[in-house]
């Protein structure tokens, strides 16, 4: 079995079984990691370059954690300290390592589309792990996983999606693999944040919380990024946190058995407070450990057919 | 496929028979059932493994530990071939270190699965012994690998194809061989 794209540019349009078919892989590379020697050979002698453009903690080291414990060999490319600042383009970027022979990349950037780019300029295999407010589809997949493993099925759960949206590649990779999936996805935030546009897709648009989290089962918080509100487009803080914050006395609206997720970085207090973020209905640990399978998932699904020709 | 083309070697008796009698090798060998665990690579190798533990059981009146092996991530044509392999779960949820254990499959051809289930193995910990049982053993190795326990052999040639059938997975039990010129196990 192997997906039918040769690279990960993004969940939308990926069709329902290639997303099964990477959780269910992920669950056999879970079992990998809890091993005594938590590795196995099998992408031994290949190559993947990490080239990001933008900061990452998490993305960053789960991407390297999986290819590592798949015996790959890794190379990391960070913007700072390269020759990008002295003007080189991301394509001689690419095309200069691509020339030492690797054979996959993984690729953040802020400009949307940039991994689609590299796809025509380069022969390696490109996955996305995060392009501008796009895609960040090994996030959204790992979210998925998440949710799969703790309710069997995403088929009719109710996910609410809080903040930032416009802004959020985050969001838009959880929207698309959980509507092809067939969960309802509802998203909330400051009117300023919210693209009235999503209503064609089928989702709720809620600019009021409570409304919003009335029967939900999932609340997947995201990253309120500060220089938002810099930009004009929030009042305060403070007034976000009021609205939209998640604390613990709005979770009376949520379903039994609720589940509360948020991508991290967090900021404490503003977007999510710190009792609900440890509650123990709070799966963002967990989350974070699923991304290590879900990208191991992903490599091993992508790694097949060395030398096939670019559909 | 064409009838012509078949020919079945073991039906359900022979195939039980053979289990039985590696059974007793295997206690014979090991002067009892102190210390083995029975480990099935996926998906025959796993079904003749509960199946041999539970002659051993019966005949050394102890339950012995049976874990399942999923090789996938261990083989070496994982990067060439164009159609991934499903990598399955492998459970085994007991300890290994300073057990002897008694690698199960279907049939052994090449030996390349063998290699990769017993470097599986040894990734999570050291054994005191390996020794590997298996039903058909149809020659052609590639690799410097013997079983120790082997049902019935099957001399063959390589166009040849050897399917073995179990209750569990296909409705029957049986072994057959397909001259029809596909090759493989």
């Amino acid at each position: 079995m192997s997906l039918r794209s040769r690279h990960l540019l993004g969940l939308e349009g990926m069709p329902a079984d290639d997303i099964n078919l990477i959780l269910d892989t992920a669950i056999s590379f879970k079992e990998v990691l809890s091993r005594r020697i938590p590795k196995v050979p099998t992408l031994r002698g290949m190559t993947i370059v990490n080239l990001f453009y933008e900061p990452s903690t998490r993305t960053r080291i789960s991407f390297e954690l999986a290819e590592k414990r798949l015996s790959a060999d890794t190379v990391n490319f960070s913007a700072s300290g390269s020759s990008v600042s002295k003007g080189e383009t991301l394509k001689d970027t690419m095309q200069n390592i691509e020339a030492m022979k690797i054979d996959m990349v993984v690729i953040r950037h802020s400009a949307a589309g940039s991994p689609h780019y590299l796809t025509t300029c380069c022969q390696s295999i490109v996955i996305n792990a995060g392009d501008g407010a796009h895609e960040h589809p090994t996030q959204g997949l790992l979210d998925i996983f998440t949710m799969r493993e703790k309710y069997g099925k995403i088929e009719g759960l109710k996910v609410v999606i809080v903040g930032d949206i416009k802004h959020s590649r985050v969001a838009r990779s959880n929207i698309w693999g959980l509507m092809t999936l067939g969960a309802k996805v509802s998203v909330c935030g400051p009117p300023t944040l919210l693209p009235v546009e999503m209503e064609k897709f089928g989702i709720k648009v809620h600019d009021n919380l409570d409304q919003a989290l009335d029967g939900a089962d999932i609340v997947n918080v995201l990253r309120l990024q500060r220089e938002r509100q810099q930009s004009g487009l929030l009042p305060s803080l403070r007034e976000y946190s009021r609205y939209w914050g998640i604390t613990k006395d709005r979770l009376g609206k949520l379903n039994e058995n609720f589940t509360i997720m948020h991508p991290g970085p967090m900021n404490r207090g503003v977007e999510i407070s710190s009792e609900v973020a440890e509650g123990p209905y709070s799966v963002i640990l967990p989350q974070v450990t699923n991304g290590v399978a879900v990208r191991m998932a992903v490599l091993y699904l992508l790694s097949g057919g060395r030398g096939k020709v670019d559909e | 496929m064409p009838k012509d083309t078949t020919v079945r070697i073991m039906n359900e008796k022979s195939i039980a028979l053979a289990l039985t009698r590696i059974s007793h090798e295997i206690i014979e060998r090991n002067k009892g059932t102190d210390n083995i665990v029975i480990i099935g690579i996926r998906t025959r190798g796993a079904i003749l493994a509960e199946r041999l533990a539970e002659n051993l059981s019966k005949i050394g009146k102890v339950a012995l530990p049976v874990g399942v092996i999923d090789i996938t991530l261990y083989r070496d044509d994982v990067q060439d071939k164009l159609d991934q392999p499903v990598v399955q779960k492998t459970d085994l949820l007991f300890d290994i270190v300073d057990k002897v254990v008694v690698l199960v499959d279907d049939v052994i051809y090449t030996g390349r699965t063998i290699r990769a289930a017993l470097d599986a193995i040894i990734d999570f910990g050291r054994p005191r012994a390996i020794q590997l049982a298996v039903l058909i053993d149809r020659g052609h190795r590639e690799l410097p690998i013997g079983p120790d326990f082997i049902g019935k052999v099957v001399p063959t040639s390589r166009n040849e194809r050897v399917e073995v059938h179990l209750t569990e997975q296909d409705g029957v039990d049986e072994v057959i061989i397909d001259r029809s010129g596909r090759g493989g196990v």
